[in-house]
């Protein structure tokens, strides 16, 4: 097994362990679901409008809680000063940690997610794009996810800060991702998704290198 | 410019240059102020509350051009590891968040009358709330890092992933939806703007560009002052 497979496959492992988070992410998906009709009052028809939109503003809040998992703990009992020094490039490292915080979170939440939609009186029509939406989508939650945790990493109370930081970047998953599920049920073709597949191709991409960076300078000294 | 890198030189330079600076801003703003204000005629359409446009559009400029200035400075910081850099960069942020702010509440003033409501999920209003959070998240995260080096360098990957990401937010935005007025200065063909509205923005848009950069001066002159006190306070209390 290379560096970069038991990174993703130990990382993965600890996420769903207990406390890892990624339970935890489940459930605070379905909780702040919930809270919504009791916010919005029980109109199906309302409900079903915006059923996209809040299971994507869920799903974002849900990936944040396990983002402070990501760095700290390695950090904190100098486990990530090892894998630095180790054959993989901090940005590889980046690169296997993004993973293993989606197959941890952004996977669980979309297969759920249809379980929750129906909840919400989501028009048939809508939930391949509802779906489709969160698989191509949360993989940015992470990547973006990743600079925070990085930038955030000697901070004390860092997850405070962290959605501060990663909240106002995320705003174009958001965007298209529930205009992807709003054009399905409407009917239009606007091409939500895949400005959403871009975008979250080039966080993915990107985001490894702003993660290591923001790592790398926590590291030293 | 590479000179001025020096604090001691910059110190020079800036003690030197302040009082022009500020000197122009004041005379800059005063006349763009009496020209919107009393010269200018009430616009066919928007009566006087086209006023606010003066201190609105400007501000909004402004607003970017501090972003672009903090980039600048954070790509400097990070190649170079320049403290004056780091300085730039810091002091820069507030002055943006108060620009942005600026804009906003402006432009929520002249939304009451014109659109009837203070505020719409415009694309361009949307926009600029979050570059208003990206510019609060920025100074709170310095704020947060207690080891300044390291607080420089976090703020600067910061700003840099911003100013990468702050053009795709702004195009999901319009994708999203749009209602403000599409650009009617920098644009193809010229101006779709009356001449007799045009200079008064262009003296305003000056005088906001000298108040900043008089502000950033004297924010990073002070930064600078205050270093210099640590230290000797300090050197002081090693000697007992």
């Amino acid at each position: 097994m290379n560096a970069f497979s038991a990174i993703l496959v130990r990382d993965t492992r600890l996420f769903f362990r207990a406390g890892g988070g990624a339970f935890l992410a489940l459930a605070f998906f379905s909780s702040v679901a919930v809270l919504v009709p009791l916010g919005t009052g029980p109109d199906l028809a309302l409900l079903g409008r915006i059923a996209g939109g809040v299971l994507w503003v869920a799903a974002v809040l849900a990936a944040l809680l396990a983002l402070d998992r990501m760095f700290q703990s390695d950090f904190d009992d100098g486990s990530l000063d090892l894998v630095a020094l180790g054959p993989l490039s901090l940005e590889g490292v980046a690169l296997a940690k993004i993973a293993s915080h989606w197959l941890a979170t952004g996977l669980p939440l979309t297969i759920v997610s249809p379980l929750l939609a129906l909840m919400f009186n989501l028009p048939d029509r809508a939930y391949p794009a509802l779906v489709a939406s969160l698989a191509i989508g949360t993989p940015a939650v992470s990547a973006i996810g990743a600079i925070g945790a990085g930038l955030t990493l000697s901070i004390r109370r860092g997850n405070l800060i962290l959605p501060l930081i990663v909240l106002p970047l995320l705003s174009p998953a958001v965007i298209f991702g529930a205009g992807g599920v709003l054009a399905a049920i409407d009917h239009v073709a606007n091409g939500a998704l895949w400005f959403l597949a871009a975008f979250s191709l080039v966080a993915v991409l990107l985001s490894p290198f702003a993660a290591a960076a923001a790592v790398r300078l926590n590291l030293a000294g | 410019m590479l000179e001025l890198a020096n604090p001691k030189r910059f110190m020079e330079f800036s003690y030197d240059v302040l009082p022009w600076v500020a000197i122009g801003a004041a005379v800059a703003l005063c006349l763009g102020l009496y020209l919107a204000l009393f010269v200018v005629p009430p616009d066919y359409q928007q009566g006087d509350t086209v006023r606010i446009m003066f201190v609105h559009v400007p501000a909004a400029w402004a607003a970017m051009m501090v972003y672009a200035a903090m980039v600048v400075a954070s790509v400097i910081s990070l190649i170079h590891r320049h403290p004056l850099a780091d300085v730039a960069a810091r002091t820069a942020a507030p002055l943006g968040a108060l620009f942005t702010a600026l804009a906003l509440i402006t432009g929520s003033l002249w939304g009451k009358p014109m659109w009837g409501t203070y505020w719409v999920w415009d694309a361009r209003l949307t926009s600029f709330f979050i570059l208003l959070l990206l510019y609060l998240a920025y100074i709170a995260l310095w704020n947060a890092i207690e080891d300044e080096t390291r607080a420089a360098r976090a703020c600067a990957i910061l700003a840099i992933v911003g100013a990468v990401n702050l053009p795709i937010v702004e195009f999901s935005v319009d994708w999203w939806n749009t209602l403000h007025q599409g650009e009617s200065i920098f644009r193809a063909g010229g101006p779709l703007i009356a001449p007799v509205f045009l200079w008064p923005l262009a003296i305003m848009s000056v005088g906001y560009t000298l108040l900043f950069v008089t502000l950033w001066l004297l924010r990073i002159r002070t930064e600078i002052m205050q270093r210099r006190i640590r230290t000797l306070t300090l050197s002081g209390d090693g000697h007992g």
